[in-house]
């Protein structure tokens, strides 16, 4: 029975983003059609060929490499940095004793709680004043922002679970202090580094509201901010759209599964007690 | 040659002091036990020793070195954890041979260092498990390889078999003592079990609340111990120890019981002084079960509690000056609860402790 729940329920989730997908390979006349069609009765890879300016009868192509490549570049270069820097917080906050510990982490905490779209007015009047709108690195700085805390509370419990005992026979077989935590600690977190570096990049990769802010021409758009294109002044080409959002979802279904290896073996800690 | 010097080494957390001060001489090549309840600062000493707590105060030198400020890898000590701290990530012949490939050793000098290492301890069998797949005995094994692989000045233990069941507690003893013939090395070994102490330590520092109580042979201190909490500490089961107060040259128990004390002791004391008298359960034994020669001994008719039949010697517990007594009965025959029997007390191996300070009136 709760199997049965479970299933319907996660049919209901899958609806509308299997309506995007399926509407991605349809011809723009199913999308309108009433009574709907569900299952396409004719595939087409024209919505793609579309976008990218093949079809030069149907639309003008979207500048859809550009914003690609600015989404790889915005995602990977602030995940990398959130993750180099959230790791060194997270282990510092697991590891070491210093005044003002409890407060500072529950700051970085507090600023999860503000809403991303609240930030965005005063992230633009202060981004326009230092000239960082429409910048690739504006919005880089903005995604680290938002990752670091979060890659500091997730490092953090990760490299809790490591027993500190590990560190300290590296140190005394000869490690110092920063080659047992890259020999030793750092590859038992490996699995907590990852999930941490899902999530970051997630975040940068799906972001709209901030971007659609902070980005003007294909110097910075990015992907999600790339399917406003398609809403004109009285038309909104949903395949098109589609399309898109199909192109943006399968780096993000690549990585996942690339790193799904991580998330799921999460390490045995044989080497202690148990 | 490796001497460890402790010269007044304390240990303070912010205004918080749990090591006092500690002098402490441990001889090249000399097996040193660190005993003593929880929190009574041996696991935190040991820590000052490997370099993995801060010296607050105080000198401690290893070899001819003050090593106060070296990190733990400049020591060349090694450690066995409690946790026995394997690398979880690597086989158990990396986790041998990490320390000797961080200190730059070539592949093909690391590998015989490993099989000797293996070979001493029997792991040649597990070289390529993780330590998840081996047993808790194999692993403390692997964590006393890794210790012995890099040829250290100093050993250190920290309560390595306080994690493993009775029997391979007793097993794994006997190898530690084997292994310390076998590398000649100096060895500081904490624990908070008074019979692993006596049984391998070449001395035992006894120590409570951050302070040393006693250092010796574990003959000395069980013969001579230097107080009352040394007297309960060391020996199992521990020693009887009855509140009295001086009179005529003995301790007058709160039951009325008069215990002659031995004359060079009676003498310093004068009537009316407040003591504490002491015997093992061994100097106390019903009359014809004893290990001592009963001519010098107290004769007291006593209750069996109960009695803890063992085999070879049976526990009596019986009550003696207001507080339950042990008796150790050998050659034991089987005994009924509430029998009375004669006790006899050697007055020979009777200890006195001064009343006010638990310190013991031999010294």
């Amino acid at each position: 029975m709760l199997r049965l729940t479970l299933f319907v329920a996660m049919m209901i989730l899958v609806v509308p983003g299997a309506w995007v997908v399926l509407t991605a390979f349809r011809p723009n006349v199913e999308v309108m059609a009433r009574p709907p069609v569900w299952i396409p009765q004719q595939w087409t890879l024209n919505n793609f060929l579309g976008i990218f300016g093949f079809l030069p009868d149907r639309q003008q192509g979207l500048p859809v490499p550009s914003y690609f490549i600015n989404s790889m570049v915005i995602s990977l270069t602030s995940t990398f940095v959130a993750i180099l820097v959230g790791m060194m917080g997270g282990y510092a906050f697991a590891r070491y004793r210093f005044k003002g510990k409890g407060a500072l982490f529950l700051s970085f905490m507090l600023s999860r709680t503000v809403p991303g779209v609240a930030l965005s007015l005063p992230l633009f009047i202060l981004w326009s004043k230092i000239g960082l709108i429409d910048t690739k690195f504006g919005l880089i700085l903005v995604y680290m922002a938002i990752n670091i805390p979060f890659t500091i509370w997730l490092t953090d419990g990760f490299f809790r679970q490591i027993p500190a005992d590990l560190s300290e026979a590296a140190q005394i077989d000869g490690c110092t202090r920063w080659q047992a935590f890259w020999k030793v600690e750092f590859p038992l977190a490996r699995s907590g580094l990852a999930s941490a570096g899902i999530f970051a990049f997630l975040t940068a990769w799906n972001e709209f509201a901030l971007a659609s802010q902070l980005t003007r021409t294909t110097a910075s758009k990015t992907m999600p901010v790339g399917l406003m294109d398609f809403t004109a002044q009285f038309t909104v080409d949903w395949t098109g759209m589609s399309a898109m959002a199909v192109l943006i979802i399968i780096p993000a279904l690549i990585l996942t599964f690339i790193v799904q290896k991580h998330l799921i073996a999460g390490l045995t800690f044989g080497g202690v007690k148990g | 040659m490796a001497e460890v010097h402790l010269s007044k080494v304390v240990k303070r957390y912010g205004s918080l002091e749990v090591v006092h001060g500690i002098d402490l001489e441990v001889a090249h090549n000399e097996f040193v036990v660190l005993v003593g309840p929880s929190g009574c600062g041996k696991s935190t000493t040991l820590r000052m020793i490997a370099g993995l707590e801060e010296i607050s105060d105080g000198e401690l030198k290893i070899g001819d070195r003050v090593v106060n400020s070296l990190p733990p890898r400049s020591r060349n000590i090694s450690m066995v954890f409690q946790s026995y701290a394997l690398y979880p990530h690597m086989t158990v012949r990396e986790n041998l041979g990490f320390g000797l490939k961080i200190a730059g050793m070539k592949p093909e000098d690391i590998i015989p260092r490993v099989d000797e290492a293996s070979a001493i301890l029997g792991l040649e069998k597990f070289m390529d498990r993780l330590p998840a797949n081996l047993s808790g005995g194999q692993r403390q094994r692997v964590a006393m390889g890794r210790a012995i692989v890099r040829h250290p000045d100093v050993f250190l233990f920290d309560e390595p078999l306080s994690n493993l069941d009775a029997k391979l507690r007793g097993q794994m003893r006997v190898e530690i003592k084997k292994l310390h013939q076998r590398v000649k090395t100096t060895v500081i070994y904490v624990t908070h079990d008074q019979v692993e102490a006596m049984t391998l330590a070449d001395r035992i520092v006894i120590m409570r609340d951050g302070y040393v109580e006693q250092v010796g042979t574990p003959t000395d201190v069980f013969e001579n111990p230097a107080n009352t909490f040394v007297a309960g500490f060391i020996g199992s089961p521990p020693m009887n120890q009855l509140e009295g107060v001086v009179e005529n040259g003995g301790a007058r128990l709160t039951d009325g019981t008069l215990v002659q004390m031995p004359e060079d002791i009676a003498s310093k004391l004068s009537d009316g002084a407040k003591v504490v008298i002491g015997f093992r359960p061994d100097a106390f034994a019903p009359k014809g079960h004893s290990l001592h020669p009963e001519d010098r001994s107290l004769e007291i008719a006593l209750p069996v509690i109960i009695s803890e039949p063992l085999g070879t010697e049976t526990i009596i517990y019986t009550q003696l000056g207001g507080k339950e007594v042990q008796a150790k009965m050998l050659d034991p025959h089987p005994l009924q609860d509430g029998e009375s029997l004669t006790f006899t007390l050697d007055l020979e191996r009777l200890h006195v402790f001064d009343g006010e300070t638990g310190k013991s009136m031999r010294a």
